[in-house]
């Protein structure tokens, strides 16, 4: 593979903000140093992932699966709200969506 | 304890079905007894993290049930515990992690409904590293369960809870689930039985999604014929699953018997995988394994050496797959419609409060494999990582596919050591992963695997696991086989290898579950 498996903390820290887990600069520091020797371990894949060699996405054959467009017994917004942190009336209260810069 | 209690809470659950069906004894005695037991040992053990409140009343109720001559299935009146992973609507389901503290859910997980109409007796959930990602319990927000064998000692992960449980003969089932070996790994380190059926063979709706493509939930139990009569109350098609297999499973019960009976494995082929065996395998574990193939042959059964070159690059495709679709899997705890909402100091946008929130709800070994997964996954590297790990999958199949055609069944050690300690593993998380090399391959390649003891390696006197593996559907010919095995070794061995647990009940050294921890 050309690229190098070593792994920068800012690259941390963006894929932290992607995946929305507000890291302290301990963790990136800490998780930099952990996931550069665990990619550089798991990159041999590439070794033997030549192009003749077909992708698996899935253990079985399986084909889609439908069923019959019948309505069946779904939740009732109690039972859906729950286990919500906040509601509002049947909806789910959330913070805002847009802050003050957008 | 008094006596009756000893005797219940150490029979097998097939033992426990007769006695109930003959009505020696009531539902609710037993599950008294087993009450009473999780009272007197769990507070050192930990594999509950929450105990039934209701299960004396399902008790009665299967006990009425029969008094008035209720068709029942065999099962119904025993016991059973089930990992934390799996929604239950009257107990909480947490997945071992603070995001989903208290949470409980508005559905049964299929599961644990087909339990309930069996009349099971649901009696708590299991401790699990969180969302199952780890290999010994030391991951679950809420502390490690201990090895009954060893408090000092993991009790394997993730589903050390399910293992442990059955191991102190807290219950004599549990439900555990298998992504890359949590049913069959922590079987080996507390000398029990795991069963991590074909993919799709067990519904997963109602399981909380870790590797959605590897994982399977399975039985766990003390016995190769009670994980069967498990395997066949939750087992079967699912519509609720869409990719649950829509086959008709004939009955592993019944598997399970007829293997019991067998004399002889002649005209059987049993493959020994050469890739999962010697360096990095304990001495005591190797010595065990090399018995049980001499006993296999002596047994009249063919041992043929099967070789799988692409199990070399199994766990790196593993931990790329799997962190890839769990960092998926895992977005939904976004602090909107269930689990925990963390406020950032003075407020702020739905995104802020969901990385406030992951950032506080999750652990350390989440964080990791979600950032491995969102790395593995991103523009640039997803052919190189992601792309070539599903190409990996393709040539671990073609080597199972290849090892089949040689073999009948395949077999190897369930785990390359037996338990290790606390902390041992904790801090260097490459090596905690290189311990899932035996089972993660099966997982890959969708096949079953079944793990059960296979006795106590010489240097620690600790249980080792062996672990047999059949084609994709075949999932009867390993409970056949390892019922037929596990006659041989207790023949071999003159008893059964719990017997030798310091936890086992009425043993002398019994207190010291509750002396033992430092």
């Amino acid at each position: 593979m050309s690229q190098s498996h070593s792994l920068e903390p800012e690259q941390v820290a963006h894929l932290a903000e992607l995946a929305r887990i507000a890291l302290t600069s301990q963790e990136i520091s800490k998780l930099t140093g952990e996931l550069g020797i665990i990619i550089e371990s798991i990159a041999k894949v590439s070794e033997v992932a030549t192009s003749d060699v077909p992708a698996t996405s899935h253990p079985m054959p399986l084909t889609n699966v439908f069923r019959q467009d019948i309505p069946g017994k779904t939740l009732t917004p109690d039972e859906a709200l729950a286990g919500a942190p906040d509601r509002e009336g049947d909806r789910f209260k959330v913070a805002s969506i847009l802050g003050d810069e957008q | 304890m008094n006596s009756m209690s000893n005797e219940l809470i150490q029979l097998s659950a097939a033992k426990l079905s007769e006695k109930l069906v003959k009505k020696e004894v009531s539902a609710l005695e037993v599950t008294k007894a087993h009450l009473d037991r999780i009272e007197e040992v769990d507070p050192a053990i930990h594999a509950f993290l929450h105990v039934s409140t209701e299960a004396l009343k399902v008790a009665g109720e299967v006990d009425g049930a029969r008094r008035l001559g209720a068709k029942l299935n065999p099962l119904a009146g025993v016991p059973v515990a089930i990992k934390d992973v799996l929604c239950t609507m009257d107990m909480p389901s947490t997945a071992g992690s603070k995001i989903l503290e208290g949470w409980v859910p508005p559905y049964d997980a299929t599961v644990v409904k087909r339990l309930r109409d069996a009349r099971l007796v649901p009696i708590g959930k299991t401790n699990m590293d969180e969302f199952a990602m780890g290999s010994s319990t030391e991951h679950s927000a809420y502390g490690p369960t201990k090895n009954p064998w060893d408090l000092e000692r993991i009790p394997g992960g993730s589903g050390g809870g399910s293992a442990a449980a059955v191991a102190a003969f807290e219950v004599p089932l549990a439900l555990g689930s298998d992504t890359g070996g949590s049913i069959r790994q922590p079987a080996a380190v507390t000398g029990t039985v795991g069963m991590k059926p074909t993919y799709g063979g067990v519904s997963r709706y109602g399981a909380i999604a870790l590797a959605s493509s590897l994982d399977q939930v399975g039985p766990v139990a003390r016995s190769v014929l009670d994980a069967a009569m498990l395997h066949d109350v939750i087992g079967g098609h699912d519509p609720k699953d869409s990719t649950s297999l829509n086959e008709s499973w004939s009955s592993f019960t019944e598997a399970a018997k007829e293997g019991a009976k067998a004399d002889s494995l002649k005209g059987l082929k049993i493959g020994v995988v050469k890739e999962l065996g010697g360096e990095g395998f304990q001495k005591g574990v190797s010595d065990r394994f090399a018995a049980v193939c001499e006993l296999l042959a002596a047994t009249g059964a063919e041992i043929v050496e099967v070789s799988a070159p692409s199990f070399a690059y199994a766990i790196a495709a593993y931990y790329l797959i799997l962190p890839a679709e769990a960092s998926s899997n895992l977005a939904k705890f976004d602090s909107v419609r269930f689990g925990l909402r963390v406020n950032p100091p003075g407020g702020g946008t739905v995104e802020q409060v969901m990385s406030a929130t992951r950032e506080a709800g999750f652990g350390p070994e989440v964080k990791r494999r979600i950032i491995l997964g969102t790395y593995a996954l991103s523009a640039g590297y997803y052919d190189a990582y992601y792309g070539s790990a599903q190409k990996v999958r393709t040539l671990v199949q073609r080597d199972f596919q290849s090892a089949f055609g040689k073999a009948d069944l395949l077999i190897s050690p369930s785990a390359p050591t037996t338990a290790f300690k606390f902390g041992e593993k904790l801090e260097d998380p490459l090596a905690m992963y290189l311990n899932d090399v035996t089972t993660i391959p099966a997982n890959l390649a969708g096949i079953p695997g079944l793990g059960l003891p296979m006795g106590l390696a010489e240097e620690d006197g600790l249980p080792t696991g062996l672990q047999v593996m059949a084609p994709a559907k075949a999932d009867a010919k390993l409970y056949s086989f390892g019922a037929t095995l596990e006659v041989l070794l207790k023949e071999s061995s003159g008893e059964l290898i719990l017997q030798d647990s310091p936890l086992y009940p009425g043993a002398n050294n019994a207190s010291s579950a509750n002396g033992g921890v430092k």
